[in-house]
């Protein structure tokens, strides 16, 4: 048993700070992107998403040439764009996708201009690496406070919004019908969507914060039927990915090319696609099982028409 | 609060319809429609695709304004968000990934307007199981709807809308894309709605012969105006004639009705035949 746990943990790993502060991090912001990104899968707003991380990194860069804190960028920009792409993209889906890709590009042509100044400023590239695919290990340790309540307050409002966000997600006109604001529901979502993206970006980077507010909900929603119960599953399976991610790339530092480290990013990106795959392959046996089960008793289709995949061929 | 006390005397429709007129994209969509709907009552609201029917709902659910007119809902004027209205949308699109299963879509009903998260989990589930019970949806209960066939995720819809009791139902098309079997299997439990608890039951459908058995009026829709009366007086040559504006003729055959356009229209008028499918009114039923 030690001889395992000596070989997942390298020397040093428990005593190290900024590990600490990582491993904090990570959770907190794991659990906050988990629990808002299911959302994020069932309204169908994985490209907005998207979207606002990287146009956050617009923000991340010019907070930086400011001397801030690149967190307080992402946000800031994450939560304009968040309003311009729901004043741009009237109701329909087509055109809000079209001004999210507007929005998109106007955002990243800013941080093209702002990741060059930075690099000519500073005179190095590393801060561009660090905004776009984000630096878990860097993270400032004065910053933890601030990460841990802008986290409480995104889930604080999805718990109060939890029941009329679900509501809407089924149909938005049986949700207005019921009284539900459902354009203002829309635009609040939209914030904490870009504060949890933010938060994602910060820690994963902007370019990549999407795996994390997309990937664990898409695997807990293939685990899980109950809304409940897909919040917490994608938040536990977002902590297990970015813990393992910074166990690995803690234990990199070993692997060639020695005395480099893997990016934790990478890792974490890598684990989250991985525990998707997995949760498929999960759900296909089980649903291979069930079939098997019940060959002797077929369903009812809907339409009433059976399927007869012999007629295929 | 200052709520006026009813007069006994007064009408006690649970929906009065007086002479609503709606405009969209500058088109009259509908024109001068008028009818009452009593507690309990099985209305058909019957009409070709695109005939005003799903307008007429949202006015009715305040969702959109009427030029001219007015809607009284339980003798009162429109609000937004009537408590006595349960309603039940067109195509809703379950998608096999939302973490939803039928108790759940159903629980929504009774608190998904609401702020917060649910805290009284006994007595919800109570009222929960009793809903499912009453629309035969109990065994699938903890299924995701997404997975549900159609005619079980109608079940499913229509406990979701009346559990928060209502006493007015809207259902808009709930029968396109059901089977004959699922078809009537919704139909008898909606009737026993109506029947049972004195719900008014108010549907729309583009085929008026799967509700002939249990429609007590009928509300049809053509070309934005509106006929309503029992299905004797509307469902008739000259009524549905006048409503399209060409001649159509009504075709009983084994107690089913068929509406299509006349083979001869009077003069004047004109429009086209096409392989013996009449253009304009069509074949409202098959």
């Amino acid at each position: 048993m030690n001889q395992v746990l000596r070989a997942l943990f390298a020397p040093g790993f428990f005593a190290s700070d900024p590990v600490h502060a990582a491993l904090v991090v990570g959770a907190v912001v794991a659990l906050v992107t988990g629990a808002v990104g299911v959302f994020t899968v069932i309204r169908g707003q994985a490209f907005a998403g998207h979207a606002l991380g990287e146009v956050g990194s617009a923000g991340g860069s010019a907070a930086f040439l400011g001397g801030a804190n690149p967190l307080w960028g992402f946000m800031g920009v994450a939560i304009v764009a968040a309003g311009l792409i729901e004043l741009l993209g009237l109701h329909r889906p087509r055109a809000r996708d079209v001004a999210t890709g507007l929005v998109l590009g106007a955002g990243l042509g800013l941080a093209a201009l702002f990741l060059y100044l930075d690099a000519t400023s500073s005179s190095t590239t590393g801060v561009a690496v660090t905004i776009l695919f984000g630096s878990l290990f860097a993270v400032s340790q004065q910053m933890l406070p601030s990460i841990v309540a802008l986290s409480a307050v995104s889930l604080v409002v999805l718990a109060v919004c939890y029941r009329m966000l679900l509501l809407s997600s089924l149909s938005s006109d049986l949700a207005a019908a019921r009284g539900v604001p459902v354009r203002a529901l829309g635009i609040a979502y939209l914030v904490i969507m870009a504060v949890a993206v933010s938060l994602a970006a910060e820690t994963i980077g902007a370019i990549l914060a999407t795996a994390l507010v997309v990937g664990p909900p898409a695997t807990a929603l293939r685990l899980t039927k109950r809304p409940g119960g897909a919040l917490v599953v994608a938040g536990l399976i977002g902590v297990a990915a970015v813990w393992l991610g910074i166990v690995l790339a803690y234990d990199s530092y070993y692997w060639p090319p020695a005395g480099h480290g893997w990016p934790v990013s990478f890792f974490v990106v890598a684990l989250v696609f991985l525990f998707y795959l997995a949760a498929g392959a999960v759900t296909g046996m089980t649903q291979a099982r069930r079939s098997r089960r019940s060959e002797r008793a077929p369903r009812r289709t809907a339409s009433g028409c059976a399927e007869h995949p012999g007629d295929a061929a | 609060m200052n709520v006026p006390v009813p007069d006994p005397s007064a009408d006690d429709a649970i929906l009065n319809v007086d002479g609503i007129s709606v405009w969209l994209a500058g088109r009259e969509v509908l024109h001068d429609v008028r009818f009452r709907i009593m507690p309990g009552e099985f209305t058909g609201l019957i009409g070709s695709n695109g005939a005003g029917k799903t307008t007429l709902f949202r006015v009715i659910l305040g969702l959109q304004t009427s030029s001219t007119g007015s809607v009284l809902v339980g003798g009162r004027p429109l609000t937004h968000r009537n408590p006595i209205i349960g309603y039940v949308p067109q195509k809703v699109f379950f998608d096999p990934d939302m973490p939803l299963r039928a108790r759940d879509v159903v629980g929504l009903g009774l608190d998904g307007h609401r702020l917060g998260i649910p805290l009284d989990w006994g007595r919800r589930r109570q009222a929960v199981d009793a809903m499912l019970d009453a629309v035969d949806a109990r065994r699938f209960a903890d299924a995701r709807v997404g997975n549900l066939s159609g005619g079980e995720q109608q079940r499913v819809l229509i406990a979701h809308a009346l559990i928060s009791r209502p006493r007015l139902l809207l259902l808009d098309e709930p029968l396109a894309n059901l089977d004959i079997g699922a078809e009537g299997e919704v139909v008898a439990l909606l009737a026993r709605i109506a029947r049972g608890q004195r719900i008014a039951v108010f549907i729309s459908a583009h085929d008026v012969n799967p509700l002939l058995p249990v429609m007590d009026r009928l509300v049809y829709v053509a070309a934005g105006k509106t006929a309503s009366g029992t299905t004797a007086e509307v469902i008739r040559a000259e009524v549905l004639s006048a409503l399209y504006g060409q001649h159509v003729d009504v075709l009983r055959v084994h107690g089913r009705i068929l509406v299509v356009a006349g083979a001869e229209g009077p003069p004047g008028v004109t429009f086209e035949e096409t392989d013996g499918v009449a253009a304009g009114p069509g074949v409202v039923s098959l």
